[in-house]
């Protein structure tokens, strides 16, 4: 480059910061932005004053305890599930046994198909003439076709929904906990292996409390996430299942009302908010949870 | 082989069995769905494996009103998004795997802060914003949403690869002649090119799949998810099960490829063994 451009453009000590420009551009026009402009949907009326109407709006509409309850009821059913689920997955492909890596490729496949996806998948699953049902029929269990997705039995249309979720967003945790498991020192595992600690006594006293911070990590990560679940409801149970941002979905493309349907997304934002304020505060170790 | 240990290998075996069917027999039923006859798949008993196997139903699904359009809008929006995110995040993985500068952690950490922000929350003013700025209903539009969701990942991503480029390659380049980016190009980029290359992948699968902000900002040119979930009430369960497994394959193809790079996204600089 030319020594008088480059002196223009103080390249030298000044290279990192254009190279960060455009990603801050983005962040600002893509990111803040939208994040102004939302608050300013929800909180102003169009003639431009304050107004709490939107909010009051959306409490008031029966489907917003639903949506909640469930939004809510979902997050501490499946987050749970998965953490656990991937937790042993991970610590199984963590033995090193032959075709592990295989197997690891296998459990993370679910990472790549979308909630849309993988809701049509189970949808084939719980349909009224679907997969479970056939076999429980000729297994001779049941008589008739149960109707797992139906206003009849939300319950089970609810645990429907769960497992669909359950089997989607598993490799997430998973990925977080393999990443987590390899940055563990050979070192700290030989020493333990040295003072006696093997098999399980290892994995209680050495592993887990050193993979706390990916734990941390991908209960923040997969909280946020399930707040948010959307398509697989949609797909698999229609509006059996009320959830807070498929209301903010109806609002917006339905009812055509941006200023409810923001006031769904600020609500959505703020409880994501609360939640890893919570976990930071209770959990401690600032720094690694959000570094994931 | 000792016996204890015979019966611990047994078991290992058994629990990966056990959670590989978990997660392949689903795919496998949707698969099998898709090219089930559509007259079969409301049969009572269905059988798990059909009489025939047939093209039908994916030939329904492929010749849908509206279906080609969209699966060209997803690609389009897809490579556009691709494009995009490697053209902004790029430099800025490299800026913070090559140079020790002030503000790189707030940088991290503002990136990091920017996967929580919930999709409606930029979808809906988008929306609105992109009515204003002739960006509504177009695939640029589109893609520029699924840049701002997949940069934080491509930023993570890159910054793992570039990290794994030792620095003395680039220097040495330097004292034998190379400007700082002729170095970057003749060194540095070669050796980050598969890397690159899966962080595109893991780009365009976030692109192809993504449906709430697609939806949100489209009326006339829907993405293909955005195109079934808007029709998904009004469908035979057979346009949905052939949707579901089509909207699915890619995802499975590029998985085999990136499976070498999923561990950059979430294990920020540590190398994969």
């Amino acid at each position: 480059m030319d020594v008088r451009l480059r002196k223009l453009l103080g390249t030298d000590t000044l290279l990192p910061y254009w190279l960060l420009l455009p990603s801050i551009v983005f962040i600002g026009v893509f990111f803040l932005m939208p994040l102004f402009n939302a608050i300013m949907l929800a909180f102003r009326a169009d003639n431009g004053a304050f107004t709490l109407d939107y909010f009051k709006k959306m409490v008031a509409d029966v489907r917003f305890i639903e949506a909640l309850k469930y939004t809510f009821l979902l997050a501490i059913t499946i987050v749970p599930l998965q953490l656990i689920t991937a937790l042993a997955m991970a610590l199984l492909v963590n033995t090193g046994f032959r075709g592990s890596r295989f197997f690891l490729y296998l459990f993370a496949l679910p990472l790549g198909i979308s909630d849309l996806a993988a809701g049509l998948i189970w949808l084939s699953i719980f349909t009224q003439h679907g997969f479970l049902n056939s076999i429980l029929y000729s297994l001779g269990i049941i008589e008739r076709p149960i109707y797992f997705i139906s206003y009849q039995n939300t319950g089970l249309t609810f645990l429907a929904v769960v497992m669909a979720e359950h089997w989607r967003a598993t490799a997430i945790v998973l990925v977080i906990l393999v990443a987590g498991l390899q940055m563990i020192s050979k070192d700290y595992l030989e020493a333990a292996e040295v003072l006696g600690a093997r098999g399980w006594k290892k994995v209680w006293y050495v592993i887990l409390p050193m993979l706390k911070p990916s734990l941390q990590s991908a209960l923040i990560i997969r909280t946020i996430f399930a707040l948010q679940t959307f398509a697989v409801v949609l797909a698999l149970a229609g509006d059996i299942i009320p959830v807070l941002a498929g209301e903010a979905y109806f609002w917006h493309f339905l009812y055509r009302n941006s200023h409810v349907a923001s006031a769904y997304a600020v609500f959505l934002m703020a409880i994501s908010i609360g939640m890893t304020w919570f976990y930071l505060r209770f959990l401690r170790s600032r720094m690694e949870v959000i570094r994931g | 082989m000792s016996y204890p240990r015979l019966l611990r290998r047994t078991l290992l075996y058994i629990g990966a069995t056990a959670f590989a069917l978990w997660v392949l027999i689903p795919i496998f039923l949707i698969a099998i769905s898709s090219f089930t006859p559509p007259n079969e798949i409301y049969a009572w008993p269905k059988p798990i494996i059909p009489s025939r196997f047939s093209l039908d139903t994916m030939r329904f699904f492929l010749n849908s009103y509206g279906v080609l359009n969209s699966l060209r809008n997803s690609i389009l929006v897809a490579l556009l998004t691709l494009a995009f995110t490697l053209a902004v995040g790029a430099p800025a993985g490299y800026a913070v795997a090559r140079f020790s500068f002030r503000g790189r952690e707030a940088f991290r950490l503002g990136i990091l802060i920017t996967r929580m922000f919930p999709t409606a929350l930029l979808a809906v003013p988008l929306a609105v914003t992109f009515i204003k700025w002739g960006l509504y209903d177009t695939l640029i539009g589109v893609a520029l949403i699924h840049t701002a969701m997949a940069l934080p990942f491509a930023v993570i991503i890159t910054t793992g690869i570039f990290m794994g480029v030792p620095k003395d390659l680039e220097e040495a380049a330097m004292t034998l002649g190379c400007s700082r980016f002729g170095a970057f190009v003749r060194v540095a980029l070669p050796l980050a090119l598969p890397g690159l290359a899966a962080a595109a992948m893991f780009t365009f699968v976030i692109s192809w799949n993504e449906v709430f902000a697609a939806t949100i900002l489209t009326v006339n040119n829907r993405t293909l998810p955005a195109h079934i979930l808007t029709t998904i009430q009004a469908s035979p369960l057979y346009f949905r099960f052939a949707g579901g497994f089509f909207m699915t394959i890619p995802a499975l193809f590029f998985m085999f490829f990136i499976r070498r790079y999923l561990f950059h996204m979430w294990g920020g600089a540590t190398a994969e063994r």
